[in-house]
């Protein structure tokens, strides 16, 4: 069974490849980052642990040396790369593990009762009970539903329940058929995505879908980047970074080039992603596709967090549609133009979001960083130039193509250009996906989503990276250069409240928690800082200790952190926390 | 491939370091244009016969212009560059650095210079707690060498000692994520079992005595090992026609530990089972 789910991503075993415990030659070395020799098919590694994973549940020494045998790798390094992710267990589970968010959204939505019934009813977290067990979780990208359950299947379909209760736990870890207690996705406000049904290229079409690539492919290359520049497109995967910039970069670069659409959004209190490819599929298909032609790029990868299975599916038969109808393969829409995209999906693990970690976890390697530069866009995926994008930055291509750049960045202000998604969730009357021109203030969004439910206590900007405000900065325009100007980061939009019945000394904790167990390990002010600031917020809860002594630890973490971690992980692992702390959240003497 | 017989003059790049303008080659790394001017930037990760891992981060260094502080070890040199070795704001980062790696394994076999620095910085562990301290025991799975991963920071220099960078065995990888990752076989199988073969190389590089030769072990816990009584004999290998440099440690007229010079042109610093462990040949017939 496992050698046959092997064999699914591996091909059937020849004389080639079968018993080739030789290392492969050096010649295939590729030179990147970091040190280590590339290996020809060393890339279908976390595929065959996500096939083994799947069909058996968990990943037996026999299965990792089978791998190992016919990827081939060393099994030291497959034991790296599979203990490297949150879903790939190394150690025997029970058939259906529930893995249940207990992170800040869900928090502010009060997760911790159902846990703790759910913790009486099961037993803790980690707990086998006949062919199951729950497992706490960080943020599984469904905060608006307020509660949420990731359900890994052994050998059937991994589903998304959200919300959840403990009752529906209980149903789904004791029943034998997968049941999908699946809610519909929130509406994206303003764009016309509720009427696609996502299973039908011709829906698709219907609503507009692949005009902008016949555009593009009429334009040509030269005219998108210039489009893509005038529109004066910034990143929405949380660097701001300017799209026209990277766009023209790659396509200055020769030879083989990647695109690639980041969907591993495991920021927490981030959602928008998950509910675009839920709910447009083939406009992301599209926009990738758009973008390979524009920066002369083949092949496409579209990686996506393992939690999202829906997203997942629907991407994937969109995916075989779009090739079926010739939208992609040899000859994209007979515009005498070649792509195709893979859809490749995480494991579980935050840091595979960070580009560089994204590129070594697609290759096969243990997902850390890279040292930068050489930039993605000179040295990327397996060495060469690539240009990766989130979703929702993907998203607002085909518009810019359809009505030119400069209709673009008659949206926004002097430097946030076109529409934002933000994610609403926690103590708002209407949790979901909201879509505004630039502008707009946390005041606005928080109208827009129903208003505060209770009395407001914080607001959290950017996600467990962000920063806390507090009702003085309600008019705050949420632009990257108000954000910037007030010391804080818009991040990927998370905005997410607070009202005075939360405990925001719980809140603050779970954010340093999480850093803890999502740093990846690799360099030392992370990877020992991240430990020693949960701690010293334990500390400084529990009482007993000196205050300023602890708050001066968490002073001298901020700056080792910011100043000398490799990613950008560490580097924002304090924001949230000393931002608590200014504004008084927590560290006041009691 | 046809290699040209003269090495072509790398150009000069005129950069600042603590004030003092020099010109160094291009595509030199920031420690080594400190190098060519005596500036001393501590270092533990790095070693020169491996590719920089950069992840101990104590060679930071300040450089005019950029937001973070930036590895010395890694980052080549640009045009212009204004560099800073021992600011105040580098001086402070470092005894952080230092003070998380000791407070979260034991730094007592450290080199030197290690030592010194730490003084330097005034290093105070103990104001961190203990907490993410982990307990593991000594793994002693034969007579050639132990780990104790109590003593390991992480710095993967056995990782790619094993790996790409020297002996392309890939026996030992990092395993786990954060804090409790650490070097591991598959399914942590003995090394016996593993597909190690004995070079010894991993325990060449590390810099914290994670890694130990058992003689040296053995003699620690017996309280014999005593390095100001070792001298160090160079010879050549006899096991085969290559010619690697080894460097004999006597004690007491027994060699208690076999090294390699680093800037030994065949081997930097590498060795294989025969030369690293053969020794023992040697002085059973001795016996
Ligand atoms: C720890 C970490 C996690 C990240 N996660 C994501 C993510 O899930 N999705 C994303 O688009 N960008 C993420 N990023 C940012 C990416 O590195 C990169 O900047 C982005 O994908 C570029 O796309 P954009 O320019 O369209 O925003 C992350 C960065 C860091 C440091
Ligand atoms: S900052 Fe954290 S996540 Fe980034 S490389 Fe260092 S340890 Fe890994
Ligand atoms: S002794 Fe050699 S083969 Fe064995 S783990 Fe160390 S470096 Fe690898
Ligand atoms: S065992 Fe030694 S060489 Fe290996 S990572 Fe640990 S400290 Fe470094
Ligand atoms: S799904 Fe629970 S916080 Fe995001
Ligand atoms: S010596 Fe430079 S990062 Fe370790």
């Amino acid at each position: 069974m496992e050698r046959d789910a092997i064999d699914r991503v591996l091909g059937p075993p020849d004389s080639l490849w079968s018993g080739a415990v030789e290392r492969s030659a050096v010649d295939d070395h590729v030179a990147y980052g970091g040190f280590r020799s590339s290996q020809e098919r060393r890339h279908l590694l976390l595929p065959a642990l996500h096939a083994v994973q799947s069909d058996v549940g968990w990943v037996s020494h026999g299965a990792l040396n089978y791998i190992s045998e016919r990827v081939p790798v060393s099994p030291a390094e497959a034991f790296g790369v599979a203990t490297f992710y949150d879903l790939i267990a190394t150690e025997e589970r029970p058939a259906r593990v529930a893995h249940i968010c207990d992170d800040i959204a869900c928090k502010a939505a009060g997760i911790d009762d159902v846990l703790a019934d759910l913790t009486e009813r099961l037993g803790e977290s980690g707990t086998t009970i006949g062919s199951g067990m729950w497992r706490r979780s960080p943020c599984l990208g469904q905060c608006e539903k307020g509660s949420a359950a990731f359900v890994q299947v052994a050998g059937g379909d991994d589903v998304s329940v959200a919300p959840v209760s403990v009752d529906q736990v209980i149903e789904i870890l004791s029943v034998d058929e997968p049941t999908s207690h699946v809610t519909p996705t929130s509406p994206v406000i303003g764009t016309s995505l509720l009427n696609i049904d996502t299973a039908s290229l011709e829906s698709f079409q219907n609503e507009g879908g692949y005009t902008a690539l016949s555009r593009a492919l009429a334009l040509g290359p030269d005219r998108i980047l210039d489009d893509i520049t005038a529109s004066g497109l910034r990143g929405r995967g949380g660097a701001a970074f300017p799209a026209g910039i990277k766009w023209n970069a790659v396509a200055n670069e020769t030879g083989t080039k990647y695109v690639i659409c980041n969907a591993d959004e495991s920021e927490p209190g981030t959602f928008k992603d998950r509910v675009l490819m839920e709910s447009n599929p083939f406009g992301l298909i599209e926009a990738l596709t758009i973008a390979g032609y524009a920066v002369g790029a083949s092949t496409g990868y579209i990686y996506i967090r393992g939690e999202y299975p829906i997203a997942h599916s629907r991407l994937s038969s969109a995916l075989d549609s779009a090739r079926q109808a010739g939208f992609l393969g040899a000859d994209v829409a007979q515009g005498g133009f070649a792509f195709d995209i893979e859809l490749r999906k995480g494991a579980g693990a935050y840091i595979c979001g960070e580009e560089t970690a994204l590129f070594n976890s697609i290759e096969g390697f243990r997902g850390e960083p890279r040292q930068k530069p050489p930039f993605p866009t000179q040295a990327g995926l397996f060495g060469r130039p690539t240009l990766v994008n989130n979703v929702e930055s993907l998203m607002n291509v085909p518009a810019i193509v359809l009505n030119g750049g400069e209709a673009f960045a008659a949206i926004g202000t002097e430097e946030s250009k076109g529409p934002k998604l933000f994610c609403l969730s926690g103590n708002v009357g209407r949790p979901g996906v909201y879509e505004v021109p630039f502008g707009a203030t946390t005041r606005d969004l928080i109208d827009l989503a129903g208003g505060i439910d209770g009395d407001l206590g914080a607001i959290l900007i950017g996600g467990a990276a962000g920063a806390f405000i507090t009702e003085n900065d309600l008019d705050l325009p949420l632009t990257f250069e108000d954000t910037r100007a007030h010391n804080i980061g818009l991040g990927s939009g998370v905005v997410l409240v607070f009202n005075t019945d939360t405990n925001m000394d719980d809140i603050v904790a779970r954010i340093a928690e999480f850093f803890a167990e999502e740093s990846c390990g690799l360099c030392v002010p992370c990877r020992a800082g991240t430990v020693r600031q949960k701690e010293t917020l334990i500390r400084l809860r529990t009482g007993g200790t000196d205050t300023a002594t602890e708050l001066n630890l968490l002073s001298d973490l901020d700056h080792v952190l910011r100043e000398a971690s490799i990613c950008g992980l560490g580097q924002a692992a304090s924001a949230a926390v000393q931002s608590a702390i200014s504004i008084g959240l927590i560290g006041e003497p009691a | 491939m046809i290699e040209s017989p003269v090495e072509m003059p790398a150009s000069l790049i005129d950069i600042t370091i603590d004030g003092r303008s020099v010109a160094v080659s291009e595509g030199a790394t920031i420690l080594e244009a400190c190098a060519t001017i005596d500036v001393e930037v501590p270092t533990l990760c790095y070693l020169e016969t491996l590719t920089p891992f950069n992840s101990c981060r104590v060679c930071v260094v300040e450089v005019e212009g950029s937001r973070n502080l930036v590895p010395a070890c890694s980052r080549e040199i640009t045009p212009g560059m204004e560099i800073s070795t021992e600011s105040a704001r580098v001086q402070g980062i470092r005894k952080t650095v230092y003070e998380l790696l000791a407070s979260t394994v034991d730094m007592s076999l450290v080199d030197e210079p290690t030592k010194q620095a730490m003084a330097r910085y005034n290093v105070d562990p103990d104001r961190w707690g203990t907490w993410a301290r982990q307990h593991r025991d000594v793994k002693i799975e034969d007579d050639l060498y132990i780990r104790d991963y109590d003593k390991c920071i992480m710095c993967y220099r056995c990782v790619a000692a094993c790996g790409p960078d020297a002996q392309n065995t890939f026996a030992i990888d990092v395993a786990g994520r954060g804090l409790s990752s650490t070097i591991a076989t598959e399914f942590d199988i003995a090394l016996p079992d593993s597909a190690c073969v004995y070079c010894g190389n991993c325990v060449g590089v590390c810099p914290t005595g994670a890694l130990m030769f058992t003689s040296e072990f053995r003699m620690r816990e017996a309280g014999t090992w005593n390095e100001t009584e070792q001298h160090v004999t160079t010879t050549i290998c006899s096991f085969c026609g290559i010619g690697c440099n080894l460097e004999l440690h006597v004690q007491d007229n027994r060699i208690v530990k076999v090294t390699s010079p680093l800037d030994h042109s065949v081997t930097s610093g590498h060795l294989c089972i025969k030369g690293r462990f053969g020794y023992s040949y040697v002085q059973s017939e001795d016996a």
